[in-house]
Order: C-alpha cells, then sequence, then structure tokens
C-alpha cells in the first residue's frame, strides 16, 4: 500500500531547484534512448555539449535557437498565470512571421529606425489577434481554449501554405512555396561578424524584462494574478475579469508573433511553411521549467536550445536520429512535473506493520 | 444494555496540534449518542479514525459480534463498511448525475458482472422506505432532488447496507425545524429496531431533545459525559466552550435613512428572486432567514452586482441603479462579505497583505502611476491586522495559509475599513467557534452603530434572532417579512407554509 | 456545376465517410471514458501517433494484422498508464501532463521509427487490413458497399461504440465510472476506490486512441509518416464535447465529421479549379470548432472533470 502524505517542511532551496533537478535527470534519462540507438554514452554527451559549448559559434547558434523560445515560452507562462491555455503559440508565431513579411517586403520603405519597429508592431497584433478569437470563444460560448487554440494552428498553417502559393509567392523563388524576401530595412541586424545571431535576441531578453517588471511590480500584474489564481475572487472584488482575460490574451498571443518576426526578420529573411520546428510547442515546455517566472523563462529557453543544438550536433557525427532532442525535452517537462509533486508530497510506503 | 462500538483510547497528532487526545467511547445497542464540541474539537478527526481515513497514533477500534470484541484494522475504510458502520456526512456524497437507486446500490453490487440484478434491490429499498418513512422518488436523477430527499437518501445508502451504528454529522444544518423534526421521527423508529445512533451536532435544543447520552469534546479530549435526562444546557455550553458563553450586547438599533431599495426585484436563471421587496436602512440589521437553496445567494449576487435583475429595480440612496457591478456596489460604499469565503472572498495565492487591498488596487497609497507601493501595502496590512486581530503567520504569507475564523477577520477588515454605508454579510460565522463567530458579530453590531445598514443572511436562524431588529424569510425566491419572533411561526415560512 | 445530390445518393460517398470517421470513432470513444472518470487526457494526439507506429512496426516485424492492433492498444495504455499516475494519485495539472504525453509519446515514437529504419528515403509498405467480403452482406445494394466492404477494423470501432454503451448505460462499472467523474467522494464512500477507477478508465481509453492511430497504418494506409495524424486527436477532444459524452452521440458525431470530410474531398475535386486546395483542408478543423462552439454553452460536462482527488481532502 503506498500512501501520498504531504510534506510538513518545504525546502525554499530544494523547491527552487526543481527545474534544474529536471533537467539534469531528462539528460540523465536521455541515456536509455541513446543505449537503445547503439551509441557510445560518453562520446554522445560529450558531442553534445561541444555542440553547443565547443566555441564562440556554436554558443551563438544556441542562442540564436533560444530567441523564438524565450518569446513563445514568455507567452505561455503570461497565460498559464491567468489559467488561459493558450496551446496556439505555433499559430500566432506563423501569424506574426506573416504579417511581418506582409509590410516588410515593400509595401512600406522607410528607415530601419521606422521599418522595424512597425514590422514588430505588425507581428505582435497579428499573434495577438490570434489568440484573441479563441480568449473570445471561451468569454463569449464557453468554448475550451485549449482545444480551439490547439485547432487554430493547423488552420493558421495551412492559410499560410495557401498565402505562399497564392499572393505572397515568390515570383523569383523558382516556384518553391516561399514568401518574396524582407527588404533590408526592415532586418533585425545581426550582432556579430559571420554569425547568425541577431538583435531579436537583446529583443527577447528586453521583453522577458519588461514581461518580468509587470507582473512583478505593477497593479496590472497583480490582478493578473488574482484573476489566475482565484477568478471568482478577483470578480468579486471589482477587477474587470472579462476585460484582463482578453488582455492577457492578446498579449500572449502577441508575444508568440514576436517570436514569428524574430525568426523571419531575423534569421530567415523569407517566409517559408517550414519556418517553425514546433517552437510554439517547445514554449510551453519552456514556460513549465521555468514555473512560469518570466526571468526563468530565459534561462529555461536555454536551456532547450542547448538540448536541441547539442543533439542536432551529437545526432550529425554519430548518425543517432535527432528526434532525440525532442524527446529529452518532453522528458524535462514531465520531469518537472513529478518534481513539482515530490516538493509537495512524498511517498509513504505502508505495509501490515501498521502503527 | 449490550456494546456494538467501543473506541478505546484514540489518540491522533497533527505536527505540533493533538486533534484527538485519548478518546474513549461506549456506544450502546439502540442508543442516540450526541457528540458536542465546537469545530476543531477533534469530532471529524475521531470519526475519520472510526472510518478509516486516519490512522491513528495510539488506541483502536471494536466492534462486538454477538457481545464478543473485535478489533478493526486501522486505516481501513473498507472494515468499517464490513462491520456495518454507516455515516451520513454533512457534505452529502452524492453524484448528481445518477438516479437514486443507482446511488444507493453503487458499491454494493459486484463491479464487473454482465448484469445487474437491480429489480431485487428495488423491492428492498421500497420495503425500507416503508418501513422508515423516508420516502424518496427512485428514479429521480440526485440532482433533481430537494436537500432534504437527498438527505435521505444518504440515510437510506447506510440503511440499505444494513448498518447496526449510523453516524450523523450535523444533519439539521439544511433542513427547516420542521423537516428536522421529521427526520428524528423516522431515526426514533429505527432505532426502535436496535439502530445505534451517534449523532454530531452543536445545536443543543436537538441534542437535548433527541438524545439518550451526550459526550462533549474540547481542544481533542472528551471533557464531559451524561446522560441527556441529567443534562443542562449551561454546564454543556460551558464544557463545550471552557467558559461562559455570552451573545454579544445589542440595544435595539435606531433606524436612519433609506439605503438600499429592492422594488419587486425577480431574476431567471437557476434558484430565481419573485418579486422581492427590501428595504434597508441604515442603523438597522436586518436578518434574512431561510433554509439555504431558496434564493439567498441569488439575493446576496444581485446586492453584490454579481447578477442582474430581470425585473423590478434596486436603488441605492434614492438613486435608481441600472446595472450593478461588483465595482459599482463598491464605489457605492456597499460592503460584501461573500458567502464562501475560500472561494469569493479571498486569493488563497496571494500575501494577507495583498488580499486585504483587493477591492481598492487603485487607491493612491496602494499603486503609484500603476506600479504597486509595497511599503503602504504592508503598513495598511500591519494596521487592519493587529485592529483586527488577524493571526497567521504574518502579512506576507499567502492567506492560504489562514484558518477559516482569520480568513473571516481579513474579508471583516477589509470590508469594514472602506466605511461602507451597506454591509452585506452573507453566513459570516457558518463554520466558525464560538469566539470567532461572537467577534464576527460584535463588529457587525459596531458597525450597525455608526450608522451603516447591514443585511445578514444566515441559516442558523438563533443567529438571525440573536441579531436582528428585523427578520425577513425566504423560501423558494419569495423574501418576507415578519413580525414574529417565534421559531416555529419562522419555521413555517421558512417551509413556505402559512402558520 | 457541382450536383451535391448526386454526391449523396452515392455509395463510393457514405463509405467514405465510414472510413474517414473510424479513427475519430476510436478516439471519441477513448476521450469519452477518460473524461467520463474525470481525467481529461490531452495525450490523445500523441497515443494517435504511437498507436500508429506501434501497429504498423509490430506488423513489419511480422506480428501479424491483429497482433499489431494488440500491440498498438498496449502501447497506447502504457502511456495512458502514465498519464493516470502523473494526475489520478499525484493530481497534477492534466492540461500540463496530457501535453507533456502528447510530446513525449510523439518523440518516442518518432525516435523508435527512425532509429529502427534510419536509412530509408520511401517509407516500407506493409499489407494492410483488407475491406471484407462477406457473402451476401457484401453484395447487398448500397448496404453492402458502405458497411460490409470495409475493412475489420472498422467493424471493430463500431463494435466498441456498442461496448462502451454497454459498460457506461448498463453495467454496475459504468455507474461507478459515471460516479467519480461527477462526485469521487461518493465513491469513495461507497468503499469504492476512486484512484483505481479513474486509473482503469484513463488506461483502457488511452488504449481506445491508440487504435484510432493504428486504423491510419493499418487500415486506411500502408505506411508510417511523420505528422500523419495531424490534428485527429484534438479533433476528437472538440468531438467528445459534441457528442455530451455518449457513445451513441460519439458515433453520430464522428460520422457527422466523416461526411463533411468525404463531401470536401468530392467538392474539391470538382471545384479544384476554382478555389485553392487549402480552403478545403482547413474544413475539418474550422467545423471541430464550430462544433465545440455550438455545444459548449449547453454541455453537461463531468463534474469533477479536471478536478484531482485525494483521499481525506475536501
Amino acid at each position: 500500500m503506498i500512501e501520498i502524505v504531504p510534506r510538513e517542511t518545504t525546502r525554499p532551496l530544494l523547491t527552487a531547484l526543481i527545474p534544474v533537478i529536471a533537467a539534469l535527470a531528462a539528460l540523465a534519462l536521455a541515456a536509455i534512448p541513446l543505449l537503445a540507438a547503439g551509441a557510445p554514452l560518453l562520446q554522445a554527451y560529450k558531442q553534445m555539449f561541444l555542440g553547443v559549448f565547443g566555441s564562440f559559434f556554436t554558443f551563438t547558434e544556441m542562442l540564436t535557437r533560444a530567441t523564438p523560445l524565450i518569446f513563445t515560452g514568455l507567452a505561455a507562462a503570461i497565460a498559464f498565470r491567468a489559467k488561459l491555455w493558450n496551446i496556439g503559440g505555433e499559430g500566432q508565431l506563423y501569424l506574426g512571421a506573416l504579417a511581418a513579411v506582409w509590410i516588410g517586403t515593400g509595401m512600406i520603405d522607410g528607415p530601419p529606425a521606422l521599418m522595424i519597429p512597425l514590422v514588430l508592431l505588425a507581428g505582435a497584433i497579428a499573434g495577438g489577434l490570434g489568440m484573441l478569437g479563441p480568449a473570445i470563444l471561451k468569454l463569449r460560448f464557453g468554448a475550451d481554449e485549449v482545444v480551439t487554440s490547439l485547432l487554430l494552428n493547423f488552420i493558421i498553417l495551412i492559410f499560410v501554405q495557401m498565402m505562399l502559393e497564392g499572393p505572397f509567392k515568390d515570383p523569383m523563388g523558382l516556384g518553391w512555396p516561399q514568401s518574396e524576401p524582407i527588404i533590408d530595412a526592415a532586418i533585425l541586424p545581426g550582432l556579430f561578424e559571420r554569425m547568425r545571431l541577431h538583435a531579436g535576441f537583446l529583443l527577447a531578453i528586453g521583453t522577458a524584462l519588461i514581461t518580468w517588471i509587470i507582473t512583478a511590480l505593477t497593479v496590472w500584474g497583480l490582478k493578473a494574478r488574482a484573476v489566475g489564481e482565484n477568478a471568482a475572487a478577483a470578480r468579486h472584488a471589482g477587477i474587470g475579469v472579462t476585460r484582463l482575460m482578453l488582455i492577457v490574451a492578446f498579449a500572449s498571443g502577441a508575444l508568440a508573433g514576436l517570436a514569428g518576426v524574430s525568426e523571419v526578420a531575423g534569421l530567415k529573411g523569407y517566409l517559408t511553411s517550414d519556418l517553425s520546428p514546433g517552437f510554439g510547442y517547445a514554449g510551453i515546455v519552456v514556460a513549465m521549467l521555468a514555473r512560469l517566472s518570466p526571468i526563468g523563462v530565459v534561462l529555461a529557453a536555454i536551456y532547450v536550445a542547448s538540448v536541441f543544438v547539442g543533439a542536432d550536433s551529437m545526432s550529425r557525427a554519430m548518425g543517432v536520429s535527432s528526434f532525440l532532442a525532442d524527446l529529452t525535452v518532453s522528458l524535462s517537462l514531465i520531469c518537472v512535473l513529478l518534481g513539482g509533486f515530490f516538493a509537495q508530497f512524498r511517498l509513504r510506503f505502508r505495509g501490515a506493520q501498521t502503527p | 444494555m449490550t456494546p456494538v462500538l467501543s473506541l478505546k483510547n484514540l489518540t491522533k497528532r497533527f505536527g505540533p496540534v493533538l486533534a484527538a487526545d485519548d478518546i474513549s467511547l461506549d456506544l450502546m445497542h439502540g442508543e442516540v449518542l450526541a457528540l458536542l464540541g465546537e469545530n476543531g474539537a477533534g469530532k471529524t478527526t475521531l470519526m475519520n479514525m472510526l472510518f478509516g481515513q486516519y490512522v491513528p497514533d495510539a488506541g483502536s477500534v471494536e466492534v462486538f459480534d454477538a457481545g464478543q470484541p473485535r478489533t478493526l484494522p486501522a486505516g481501513n475504510a473498507q472494515a468499517a463498511i464490513d462491520a456495518r458502520i454507516g455515516m451520513v456526512h454533512q457534505h452529502f456524497t452524492l453524484a448528481e448525475n445518477l438516479s437514486v437507486l443507482d446511488s444507493v446500490v453503487l458499491g454494493a453490487e459486484p463491479l464487473w458482472s454482465f448484469r445487474r440484478a437491480l429489480s431485487p434491490a428495488r423491492t428492498r429499498l421500497t420495503d425500507l422506505m416503508t418501513r422508515s418513512g423516508l420516502t424518496v422518488p427512485l428514479d429521480a436523477k440526485i440532482s433533481a432532488l430537494t436537500v432534504g430527499e437527498r438527505q435521505r437518501v444518504e440515510i437510506l445508502k447506510a440503511l440499505y447496507r444494513d448498518v447496526r451504528v449510523l453516524v450523523l454529522d450535523e444533519p439539521t444544518a439544511v433542513l427547516t425545524p420542521q423537516e428536522a423534526d421529521g427526520l428524528f421521527a423516522a431515526l426514533r423508529t429505527m432505532v426502535a429496531d436496535g439502530l445505534s445512533v451517534i449523532f454530531i451536532s452543536h445545536k443543543l435544543r436537538e441534542v437535548l431533545a433527541f438524545s439518550d447520552r451526550i459526550m462533549v469534546l474540547r481542544h481533542g479530549k472528551a471533557v464531559g459525559e451524561m446522560p441527556t435526562a441529567e443534562a443542562d444546557a449551561a454546564r454543556i455550553i460551558r464544557m463545550m466552550v471552557g467558559e461562559d458563553h455570552k451573545m454579544p450586547d445589542r440595544s435595539p438599533g435606531t433606524p436612519g435613512d433609506l439605503r438600499l431599495h429592492l422594488q419587486n426585484l425577480s431574476t431567471s436563471g437557476t434558484r430565481p428572486l419573485r418579486n422581492v421587496t427590501l428595504d434597508a436602512h441604515g442603523g438597522q440589521i436586518i436578518g434574512i432567514a431561510g433554509v439555504s437553496g431558496n434564493g439567498q445567494t441569488t439575493l446576496a449576487q444581485v446586492i453584490s452586482g454579481l447578477e442582474q435583475p430581470s425585473a423590478g429595480s434596486l436603488s441605492i440612496q434614492g438613486q435608481t441603479i441600472d446595472r450593478l457591478t461588483p465595482k459599482s456596489a463598491l464605489a457605492h460604499k456597499i460592503g460584501r462579505i461573500p458567502e464562501d469565503r475560500h472561494h469569493d472572498g479571498i486569493v488563497p495565492a496571494l500575501t494577507v497583505a495583498e488580499n486585504l487591498v483587493l477591492e481598492r488596487l487603485d487607491d493612491s497609497d496602494v499603486q503609484h502611476f500603476g506600479f504597486l507601493r509595497k511599503s503602504g501595502i504592508a503598513e495598511n496590512a500591519a494596521r487592519l491586522s493587529s485592529a483586527y486581530d488577524v493571526r497567521g503567520p504574518g502579512i506576507a504569507a499567502r492567506a492560504a495559509l489562514l484558518s477559516g475564523g482569520n480568513i473571516q477577520k481579513l474579508i471583516l477588515a477589509r470590508v469594514i475599513e472602506a466605511a461602507p454605508d451597506v454591509i452585506l454579510a452573507n453566513q459570516p460565522t457558518r463554520g466558525l467557534d464560538f469566539r470567532a463567530a461572537a467577534e464576527i458579530s460584535r463588529r457587525l453590531i459596531e458597525a450597525r452603530d455608526r450608522g451603516a445598514a447591514v443585511i445578514l443572511i444566515s441559516e442558523d436562524l438563533d443567529e438571525v434572532l440573536a441579531l436582528s431588529d428585523r427578520i425577513f424569510v425566504m423560501h423558494d425566491g419569495h423574501c418576507l417579512e415578519t413580525d414574529s419572533r417565534d421559531r416555529t411561526d419562522i419555521g413555517y415560512a421558512m417551509a413556505g407554509e402559512a402558520a | 456545376m457541382i450536383d451535391i445530390l448526386q454526391i449523396f445518393l452515392s455509395e463510393s460517398f457514405w463509405a467514405a465517410s465510414l472510413r474517414i470517421a473510424s479513427p475519430l470513432i476510436f478516439g471519441v470513444l477513448g476521450a469519452l471514458l477518460c473524461e467520463r472518470s474525470g481525467v481529461l487526457n490531452l495525450g490523445i494526439e500523441g497515443i494517435f501517433v504511437v498507436g500508429a507506429m506501434t501497429g504498423w512496426m509490430a506488423v513489419w516485424l511480422g506480428a501479424g494484422l491483429w497482433g499489431g492492433v494488440l500491440a498498438a492498444a498496449l502501447a497506447g495504455a502504457l502511456f495512458g498508464l502514465l498519464h493516470a499516475i502523473l494526475t489520478v494519485p499525484f493530481g497534477l495539472s492534466q492540461h500540463v501532463s496530457g501535453l507533456g504525453i502528447t510530446l513525449f509519446a510523439t518523440s518516442v515514437a518518432s525516435f523508435t521509427y527512425r532509429t529502427a529504419l534510419p536509412d530509408v528515403t520511401s517509407p516500407p509498405r506493409i499489407e494492410p487490413f483488407r475491406a471484407m467480403d462477406i457473402p451476401i452482406l457484401s453484395d447487398l445494394p448500397f448496404l453492402g458497399p458502405v458497411l460490409f466492404q470495409q475493412t475489420p477494423m472498422t467493424v471493430l470501432a463500431l463494435v466498441l461504440v456498442l461496448v462502451v454503451w454497454w459498460v457506461m448505460d448498463r453495467s454496475a462499472l459504468g455507474v461507478a465510472i459515471k460516479a467519480v467523474g461527477d462526485n469521487p467522494d461518493a465513491v469513495n464512500a461507497q468503499g469504492l476506490s476512486v484512484v483505481g477507477l479513474r486509473m482503469g478508465a484513463v488506461v483502457a481509453g488511452s488504449a481506445l486512441m491508440a487504435l484510432g492511430g493504428a486504423f491510419l497504418t493499418m487500415s486506411a494506409f500502408d505506411a508510417f509518416f511523420f505528422g500523419m495524424v495531424n490534428g485527429r486527436g484534438w479533433i476528437c477532444i472538440a468531438l467528445v464535447i459534441f457528442a455530451s459524452w455518449q457513445p451513441g452521440k460519439a458515433l453520430l458525431g464522428a460520422l457527422l465529421f466523416g461526411m463533411f470530410d468525404a463531401l470536401q474531398v468530392r467538392l474539391q475535386t470538382e471545384a479544384g479549379s476554382f478555389i485553392p486546395g487549402q480552403v478545403f483542408l482547413m474544413i475539418p478543423y474550422i467545423l471541430s470548432i464550430v462544433a465545440l462552439v455550438i455545444a459548449a454553452r449547453r454541455a453537461d460536462y463531468p463534474r469533477a472533470l479536471l478536478t484531482p482527488w485525494r483521499k481525506g481532502q475536501r
């Protein structure tokens, strides 16, 4: 007989370390699929480490990969804090990218000081509207936003494909379904010579800081927390719950939209329908690993990006499938859930020797 | 006199708290034993050990089979069920989507059989209903039943399992006085048939009228035991509270100007209000009596701005309000103490200090250009928690860590500090111990004496009688004033019957 | 221009509707079992992928078609067990755990497939379930092609509708599952195990979901592709609300959905030159959202859905 008993004392340090322990546990568990694939363990882990920390270049590659994850992680974190289940980050990312391409491929031509903010704004609004829809359906009709925001991902992706084969198609693209390139003025500048890391990364860090300030220091952040933790009491206390939920929904979608802008205007330069390898979904893992803290999101995004970049490098060198990265990241989510549980409870094994 | 059940030296400790301290108790065949005590006295802990929900730190539970004692294995819920001990909880444990028949049979029939044998079950239940006088429509969904009918289902569930010991936890809390009398009559019949009953209550009147023997618990200890015939009320209260208990002093209020006026107000939706007219004047406490579920919650929702009337009007200080919201209710100086303090009153994950300013987040001592003024919030919390005696691990701790009584004091502090013209107090003392309840009552009287109009909704008729300057009774959405102070008259009004 | 009537009269249209509905029937029944017991299982999308991959791989390794079906169900049950442990005794967020299961199950399936077959460029094929040929029945006009020339897995789906209906509406077990999804305290007070009932329902439901995936690789197609599930699991989560958690309505919902999907394929071939094909591809997802919005207001959610239960706590 196994009993679940609440812990009488909580150790704050241990609780704070849960995400770290979970991340390490997931990396350790990755040994099982590595062994199953017949890879020499030590060498594989070494290759993964070097793939990220081997050189300054690989390190910037990792940060490049972390950039969209910070945005989508923030998007999930602020929504989940308000108990709004935005699982549509992937779709909102594409909406942001599509808007960026729409504005940024020559519709308006201005100086970078104007173009970049304009493109960012357009992407944020598009992403925001993408989540406003499910939020309105939830508030107005009671339709579960998990399902609607998830299904919207598929609709948006198909819509993007349709645009890329239609009005957005690059006539010079040799028939490939891709958009025209974004004009130079709207491109987020690179940070280092001959490296791909771009200003989007700094923007992501700045956004995380602003998000932290808003959630932790303002009345608005307190109201949002009250709504997330107990909407009934917040409503009773005169807080405009509906309005707040709509704002959170829009902000969450906007953040995911910025991920799309950053990828398309900072990294790729044009839009294709395989812009994101699931950054929207990975953002959920990032947010959970960060325990929904905006600053934590930056660290968690760096961890998840390291796993992806490291596993990619290991995969190229040793022929192990790069799905190992997805496996490790999803394991991290399950481990952090378990960690949260064991910080509050312990299992007591009880046999016949009852007191 | 043969014993059927014996609790021997049961002890249970939760951290530093000794919830049950060496309690022993014998129950005889065909006896009604009343277990009296305040909240937190140990009644629930004791019953949880009897029913295997908790493993006692010391002591044991014995049942008697043909006069021979047998010790039940500790912490085994099934053992209590097998020993034919049944319990009717204060909060019913019924699944609303099942029929009455399914609810009773659930757990008593094999789960994995291909076909169900429902017709013998139906016959047996019909027979039980005739014998006990507790009738319920067997094919109705639980969700369609009244509270009284649901309680009958709970008792039938136990009887269907052929219990010899039935534990009833606060069985009359949700009943009208007449319904309660009906319940006691039915129980009497069954006790005459050989059933033994443990009756948990804090209503002295019922205990004195119905039980054979009384046991009083305080702070986890059995502090007194006597045959009911020899008991007297004052002595029992002293045992329960450990001191002489006085209701707060109250002089009649002096009515002032009209503060809140509902005129022929109705709502649509569940548990609607029907043509309610009510006028609340400053300097008076209006008590609203009634069995829960007769529209009190809806009335409170309307006054709180959470539900809009479908007809009729609501005016504050003579000004008709088109659409009252929680925010505008606050702006019109209506303070609200919600019925469910955990669900509507506080945000448990926020700190005590944050909860204390939850209703006035836009005030200048709370925020400055949208940024929180932590020092202002902390000062406010320090002042209020000492003035209202909110005890707990501190103002920076999560409100979830407060006890029910302290949560209520927190809400009271928040409401009264806003100097409201109208106070809506919905079940303000439900579940609180005497001391905390008396403190809340005292504060409400104080607010009245300062000129506020207090609307007190309570299902505890004694509380309504003790505090109110005027009394209204709610039944089926109607809310009518009564001049009577007689329990029987009011009881009939609560049941919707003219006296 | 387009003769819709003609489409509705053709046998092939109705046969296609039922075929398209089949994996959804499995999925909706699985989601129904989980949710009736009070547990939302957002692992469904990943469990579909695992079912598809495992069923296909078992057959490819020589286990035989029914061996594949069994392997898929077992694999689904295994991931269901993980979700059940996380959400039932541990009481963790059903939303987050479910999404975690989806990500985990999808990556396990993909990694396993890629590791077993590192070098293939075109996915290897198996010999899938064939359309049945039952003497007399299959030759009936109209009904024959629609009902009796389907694959055995479609028949299995229809049989399972009956089984789940019997369990939920006619058996003591069903009463207990419905009760535990409404008020676990009631079940506990009657001496039944809340944890046991919920875990059982989640594991069984997940096995059913995996069969939906297996249908794709073993009946609809003959190979496994990444991304072949393509949101079908999420559609089932919408459909089960539309079906008010009732097996009969679940069948109806899946069939309606299959009809619309079959219709859009036919319209697409007729109207392909006027309207971009993607518009038709969006229809299933849009329909699911519409169905959800229509059903949401009157949906009678199991009252204890999403609420964890721990012994001795209220």
